[in-house]
């Protein structure tokens, strides 16, 4: 199957030290046809990794076109933009995920750029979440209404500085992913972490329909897209919508319905105590929430490992297994040298090649 | 904006998806005798009650709604509970029809024409004229081909009503969804359901009751469109009763400005029931006709259709409701007995 005369992919992912980063780099390295895998990051990375690169640069990525240019990569997966409004101010979104997409498509597209792929990992809520909007999203619809949220402002700036870019340079392949909530095993986001509050909060008197994705199957979908070079856009989120109640069920928790009127301003001590984090978007997709087409990734051959259901059955079979044996996983940690001397010392025999 | 973001390089150049999903077909059953093809004989209203009275003896049982639920479908991975993607619930579906059936055969007694014209598979877009304060229609006919045709309908509405707590829903697990073209195009097309719409909208059952049976505008011709590109019928039906059921006698715009709700009646009901009114319909005989479906000889999934034609259909099929209800209304000999 893996033919060696092939060319080999030099692989740039931005966002090394999250989840994302960390994850796509270890299916890299997995892969032979994959040469260099350089990861950028504010942050060291989280996961164990063996040959991939890391960089540090600063959060906007002012030294990237010099790095693109040295290493000569031929393909950029684009996975940090800050979908959880939790983690840091609305500037600090900004700056990781407007200026920091600017910067990186500025230095992929200079004149002597050798970049051929782009996979960028945006999320569905680009698509903003109303009343009005239809049930399922195609990838060719736009927001009901103008975005107000500034994680979904963000994104939709986002990508307007891919789509230039796929415009201004034909010649790359660029696939913009756009996820469902996801979920699984291991992801933290704010949906998960309502989910292990020991009651759900819900929004009273509303009970919408949410679509999730497995973690295992964005990680797949980011790979898929390289490896058939499907360019454009494409939903990536399971089959079926579950209603929030049904989802809560399934954890195995009943809800606590939040008054559906000057809901933050009665949420604001439960934040300050940091006990329920829920940002905007989340509070509207608590109203409607929202479904995605999935079928143009499927129509292109793409199959998933998980349904919306099974998503979440996954993600309390994790729960429940956690809370046995408590969070064991081996908790690494980077160190400068260590990866150095494993990396590019001459007393370590490397077997790969 | 959208010119923007569509030439975006796309794999597909048919981005619509196309599952093969089909609801379980049914055989249409033959409407059994029922109480109310008896009590169409009376006229006097001591005449109906003593016979209401008889039938609850055993006589003439009200049949229970025949409506036997699509067996499960094969998505058991996709689906735990009953809610389908829409938000129907089938489990919702039995309680309501149980606690809807007396109000159905006692208090509107529900008489249909031309049932068999709905076709007992295939997608159908059902239209009809649209009346009263809190529109009685849209139960009366979901209820009706749910029991009698033994097929679900799916109603679009203006998705205010999904703005709502606890209504909003109920309502969508009754079979409501808002009237987005692409959920009607999906539900048509590819699942090929029945779907009911109310061209006027809100402009139907905001009418004061002097404008009884005048329809309003059929909007911009939408319905027309979509039935097109979905390639399916539309099958008009003529509502007479839903106007008396609860009519508007005045209205109140600037609360209902300040509350975002399209409009805020005073009816006839409050006046008469009280607080009550609010929601107690008056017991007007509802008759419903169903006219022949109209095809439009159109390929289906086009980008785009002919503006005039969509508002000459669109038109015309107005003008076959408002014919038809005129007709109804002159055979009428009584707003409370038909």
């Amino acid at each position: 199957m893996i033919d060696s005369n092939a060319p080999k992919r030099r692989v740039l992912v931005t966002g090394l030290g999250t989840f994302w980063g960390g994850r796509v780099a270890q299916a890299l390295e997995a892969d032979p046809t994959v040469e260099v895998i350089v990861g950028l990051d504010t942050t060291s990375p989280t996961v164990e990794l063996e040959r991939t690169e890391y960089v540090r640069v600063d959060a906007n990525y002012s030294t990237l076109a010099k790095i693109v240019d040295a290493t000569a990569v031929d393909t950029i997966i684009h996975t940090f933009l800050v979908v959880d409004p939790t983690q840091m101010s609305r500037r600090g979104m900004h700056e990781i995920n407007v200026i920091g997409t600017m910067n990186l498509f500025a230095a992929a597209s200079a004149p002597q750029s050798t970049v051929r792929n782009v996979v960028v990992k945006s999320a569905t809520l680009v698509y903003g979440c109303t009343a009005e909007d239809p049930t399922w999203f195609t990838e060719d619809d736009l927001p009901s209404r103008p975005l107000t949220q500034p994680t979904e402002r963000s994104l939709e700036q986002v990508e307007g500085y891919v789509r230039d870019f796929a415009e201004d340079n034909p010649h790359v392949s660029v696939s913009l992913l756009r996820f469902a909530n996801v979920i699984g095993s291991e992801i933290v986001t704010p949906l998960t972490r309502a989910l292990e509050l020991p009651i759900v909060p819900s929004m009273f008197g509303y009970d919408p329909r949410f679509q999730f994705v497995h973690e295992d199957d964005v990680i797949r979908s980011i790979l898929y897209v390289l490896e058939h070079n499907l360019a454009g856009v494409y939903n990536v989120a399971g089959d079926g919508l579950l209603p929030w109640t049904e989802v809560a069920a399934l954890c195995g928790k009943r809800t606590f319905p939040l008054v559906p009127y000057v809901t933050r301003q009665l949420l604001g001590p439960l934040k300050r105590l940091g006990l329920v984090d829920l940002p905007n978007e989340y509070l509207t997709l608590l109203r409607y929430g929202r479904g995605v087409a999935n079928a143009r990734l499927k129509d292109a051959g793409f199959r998933y490992n998980y349904t919306s259901a099974e998503a979440v059955k996954a993600f309390i079979e994790a729960v429940r297994l956690r809370k046995t044996i408590g969070d064991h996983a081996p908790t690494y940690r980077y160190e400068q040298d260590v990866e150095q001397f494993f990396r590019h010392s001459p007393a370590v025999v490397r077997r790969r090649e | 904006m959208a010119a923007e973001r569509s030439s975006f390089p796309t794999a597909s150049p048919t981005p619509k998806p196309r599952s093969t999903r089909r609801p379980a077909t049914k055989k249409a059953t033959v409407v059994k005798e029922s109480p109310r093809n008896v009590l169409k004989a009376d006229s006097s209203l001591e005449r109906v009650l003593a016979r209401a009275a008889e039938s609850t003896n055993d006589l003439l049982p009200v049949p229970a709604p025949s409506y036997t639920p699509p067996p499960a479908a094969d998505d058991s991975r996709i689906r735990l509970g009953d809610v389908d993607e829409w938000g129907r619930s089938e489990h919702m579906r039995e309680i309501a029809r149980r606690l809807y059936d007396p109000i159905y055969r006692k208090w509107f007694r529900v008489e249909w024409e031309g049932l068999e014209k709905i076709p007992a598979h295939g997608g159908a877009l059902l239209v009809a004229n649209h009346a009263a304060a809190i529109p009685s229609d849209a139960p009366v006919i979901m209820h009706g081909i749910e029991t009698e045709v033994q097929r679900p309908v799916y109603g679009l509405a203006d998705f205010f009503f999904k703005t709502l707590p606890v209504v909003g829903t109920m309502w969508s697990r009754l079979g409501g969804l808002p009237a987005h073209p692409d959920n009607a195009y999906r539900l048509l097309r590819e699942q090929e359901q029945l779907v009911l719409v109310f061209p006027e909208g809100s402009k139907g059952p905001s009418k004061m009751y002097h404008e009884r049976y005048q329809l309003r505008r059929f909007g911009r011709g939408g319905f027309v469109e979509i039935a097109m590109r979905a390639g399916v019928p539309v099958i008009p039906i003529a509502v007479v009763g839903a106007e008396e059921s609860m009519p508007i006698v005045a209205k109140l715009p600037s609360i209902a400005k300040r509350l975002g709700a399209p409009y805020v009646p005073v009816t006839a009901n409050m006046l008469a029931f009280g607080p009550l009114g609010a929601i107690a319909y008056f017991p007007a005989k509802f008759k419903l006709k169903v006219l022949d479906p109209v095809h439009f000889n159109v390929a289906p999934d086009q980008e785009r259709y002919s503006r005039s034609r969509i508002m000459d259909e669109s038109e015309k099929i107005r003008d076959l409701i408002q014919t038809e209800l005129y007709d109804m209304l002159k055979n009428r000999q009584s707003v409370w007995f038909g």
